[in-house]
């Protein structure tokens, strides 16, 4: 049905909508520095989506804050480009920052209770930025509303223009959130875990909306996410970030049809799946991030890794080029399907079926 | 046999093969403003065997939660039973229930709030005991040191450190080892992986599956992502606003669903595979109707596009559509079956 992956760079009004260029984002704490984010590059392409992948303490969430310019310039400190419509934003003053935001770029957050402010009315909390950014009349402003609040999908807009977001289901709040977001018509939308506080029911209409926006706005957007099965039917291309680094990136289809990164692999195999049968012992990495301070000289993935052989410790893999495809980037000394990890992941499987004859016939079904 | 009035039945319920808990006509109901009632659950009936795992799963606000609580009696139901074992445990006073309560635990969604901040882990853990007054403080001491390594908490560390010193996973892990330190029959899982990572999520479903072979529980498991009820029930109850409308054997619900929910809910799920297109026509509509006014007969004709005249006037029974799988819709999507016994499916193999 889908045309196959479109070549980058063939879309009409071509040229990277957004230009990342060796970001680093580091925090003060009394430990050390605290190296969130270190030397990510990416590129997005205008109407895209990029879906940023990792698990809690990966660094996505500081990475769209940094792009988005929403850390405290006071403890984080900023290194590298960030390259916007071909401008450098990242050394955007306050003032800069606010006449960006909404109009260029816009960011939906993961909890849509503390992302609308509780006492003010959600029509007004679109109106404001309508009529700061757009200079609307009041009236205008409130038609534009309305349309908005019709366009995200809000039954009987006109009515709930004048309500609380406490009056409204979780999945209403996040609609009003994408419609002050969208308000202005940013060319970018940072989406951080949009979906994450949802129920299924209602993450999929959250993600179909949106996906109709960014298609009917000609809209980028960068989905962040630590659920693989969410960007994987709708990110043209994902990045995977480990402990503040991207790990591996490709287009979509590229990635899951040919993951390099053990960590991939290992995000990939943990989501239950539905046509397994009850009961399948998930294979679950053991072990959490590691702490980004001071980190150590060989690849952050390690001690968790199951390929992981002495090199892994000792000396940290570049992120480079698949052979024959500079699109697929990973790092990884032993990639999921070198020689040295069939090896192991034959053994880890001759391993896990003798545990598992062994374990067996204690349970049956019942 | 009598069809009751109200709620969609109980043919589907197993009492020849004793169960550790029966659940009859379960309602719960809370006050409203303006002297209205929103009822959470409405007749609800389903029965869980020993070793068994019955996953609970539909959206917010379907009740699930309300019926986890209501058969540990916190707060007690509005009306119906409750039983475990032989004891029924709607019908005790105050004092008898709390004779109980070893026998029942719970495990909630959000790990660090349900561990007092204050205490120290090793304490959180040793607390029930403590409370019953089980064994003398060498074998307490024993017992807790035995649960932790179970769960694979560092037990020096849990001496030391109070639970903001540990990462969500690790909390659960924790919150597991409290529940299992009592040697419960019965272990109700409100939503235990909800507010978890992907990675960590599948290391606290292998870890409960394990606790599960190790200590020979019975585990009702609340939840809203159907992969995961699926990848850890053997039964399998869909909740729509307060009412069973489909129970079955997980693999049947899963490969077979009856119910136009359960496939909607089905549809809902991300795939990880970028080959399989997002079909937005698939997907779900609207929300959930309010609990306080709930549409007349069947509850999701509202939202169903099987729906007809029939469903918005009467209320569907449950009706078996294969071995113990049954379905209270009018139009499901499997035709049911008759069958030919009374009560409860025999349990002959190859028939």
């Amino acid at each position: 049905m889908t045309s196959e992956e479109t070549p980058v760079g063939t879309l009409p009004g071509t040229g990277a909508l957004l230009d990342v260029r060796d970001l680093s984002t580091k925090f003060d704490s009394p430990r050390g520095a605290v190296r969130a984010v270190s030397n990510v590059s990416l590129s997005l392409e205008r109407g895209q989506t990029l879906g940023i992948v990792g698990e809690s303490g990966s660094g996505k969430s500081v990475l769209s804050r940094t792009i988005m310019g929403l850390l405290p310039r006071s403890t984080a400190s900023v290194t590298g480009e960030i390259i916007f419509e071909g401008e450098d934003i990242s050394g955007f003053s306050d003032d800069q920052y606010r006449q960006f935001w909404g109009t260029e770029m816009a960011m939906i957050f993961q909890d849509p209770m503390t992302a609308l402010n509780p006492v003010m009315k959600i029509g007004k909390q679109i109106t404001e930025s309508l009529r700061r950014h757009m200079g609307m009349d009041r009236t205008t402003a409130h038609d534009t509303a309305v349309e908005l609040l019709r366009s995200v999908r809000i039954p009987e807009p006109a009515k709930r223009f004048d309500v609380y977001p406490h009056q409204l289901s979780g999945g209403m709040r996040q609609r009003v959130v994408i419609a002050v977001a969208l308000a202005c018509g940013p060319r970018l939308l940072l989406a951080d875990e949009p979906t994450t506080a949802l129920d299924v029911t209602i993450q999929a209409q959250i993600l179909d909306l949106l996906e109709d926006q960014q298609r009917e706005r000609y809209m980028a957007m960068i989905l962040v996410t630590h659920d693989l099965g969410v960007v994987a039917g709708r990110a043209h291309k994902i990045a995977v970030m480990y402990a503040g680094r991207i790990v591996e990136s490709a287009p979509t289809r590229k990635l899951f049809a040919d993951m390099k990164m053990p960590y991939t692999e290992a995000l990939m195999s943990a989501i239950p799946r539905l046509d397994a049968p009850p009961h399948t012992k998930l294979s679950a990495i053991r072990g959490r991030p590691p702490q980004l301070v001071n980190p150590g000289p060989g690849c952050a993935f390690a001690p968790r890794c199951p390929y992981a052989r002495d090199l892994c410790s000792e000396e940290r893999p570049v992120l480079r080029p698949v052979e024959d495809d500079p699109d697929h980037l990973f790092a990884c000394h032993y990639p999921v399907d070198s020689a040295e990890s069939i090896e192991i992941k034959d053994h880890l499987r001759a391993e896990q079926m003798v545990a598992e004859a062994a374990g067996g016939g204690d349970s049956d079904g019942w | 046999m009598v069809i009751p009035m109200a709620g969609s039945g109980t043919s589907h319920l197993r009492p020849s093969e004793k169960p550790l808990l029966t659940v009859e006509n379960l309602t719960v109901e809370f006050p409203a403003r303006r002297r209205k009632v929103v009822s959470a659950v409405s007749n609800l009936s389903f029965d869980l065997l020993p070793g068994e795992t019955l996953g609970l799963v539909g959206e917010s606000g379907c009740g699930k939660s309300s019926t986890g609580k209501a058969i540990i009696q916190l707060p007690p139901p509005t009306s119906g039973t409750v039983t475990l074992g032989n004891t029924e445990l709607t019908a005790l006073s105050g004092k008898e229930l709390r004779q109980q309560r070893t026998r029942l635990q719970m495990i909630f969604q959000d790990p660090i709030s349900s561990l007092n901040p204050r205490k120290n882990v090793f304490d959180i853990v040793e607390e029930p005991l403590r409370i019953w007054n089980l064994g003398d403080a060498e074998e307490r001491d024993r017992r807790v040191t035995e649960c932790l390594h179970a769960v694979g908490v560092d037990v020096d560390g849990a001496r030391e450190r109070k639970p903001h010193e540990f990462s969500g996973g690790q909390c659960q892990r924790i919150s597991i080892a409290r529940a299992v330190v009592t040697e419960p029959e019965l272990i109700i899982c409100d939503e235990p992986v909800s507010a978890l990572d992907v990675l960590v999520q599948a290391q606290i479903l292998n870890l409960l599956e394990e606790m599960k072979q190790r200590f020979g529980l019975t585990l009702v498991f609340v939840a809203h992502d159907l992969a995961v009820v699926k990848n850890i029930s053997d039964r399998v109850a869909v909740m729509y606003l307060g009412k069973i409308c489909e129970i079955g054997p997980s693999e049947a619900i899963f490969s077979n669903p009856a119910h136009p929910y359960t496939e909607a809910l089905l549809n809902a799920i991300p795939v990880p595979d970028p080959s399989v297109q997002v079909d937005s026509s698939d997907h779900l509509r609207g929300d959930l109707p309010s609990p306080i006014d709930p549409p007349a007969g069947c509850r999701f004709h509202t939202r169903c596009e099987r729906a007809t005249d029939v469903c918005s006037r009467v209320e569907p029974q449950m009706a078996p559509v294969g071995d113990g799988h049954y379905v209270a819709c009018h139009h499901p999507l499997i035709t049911p079956v008759e069958i030919s016994g009374s009560v409860g499916t025999s349990v002959t193999p190859a028939d």
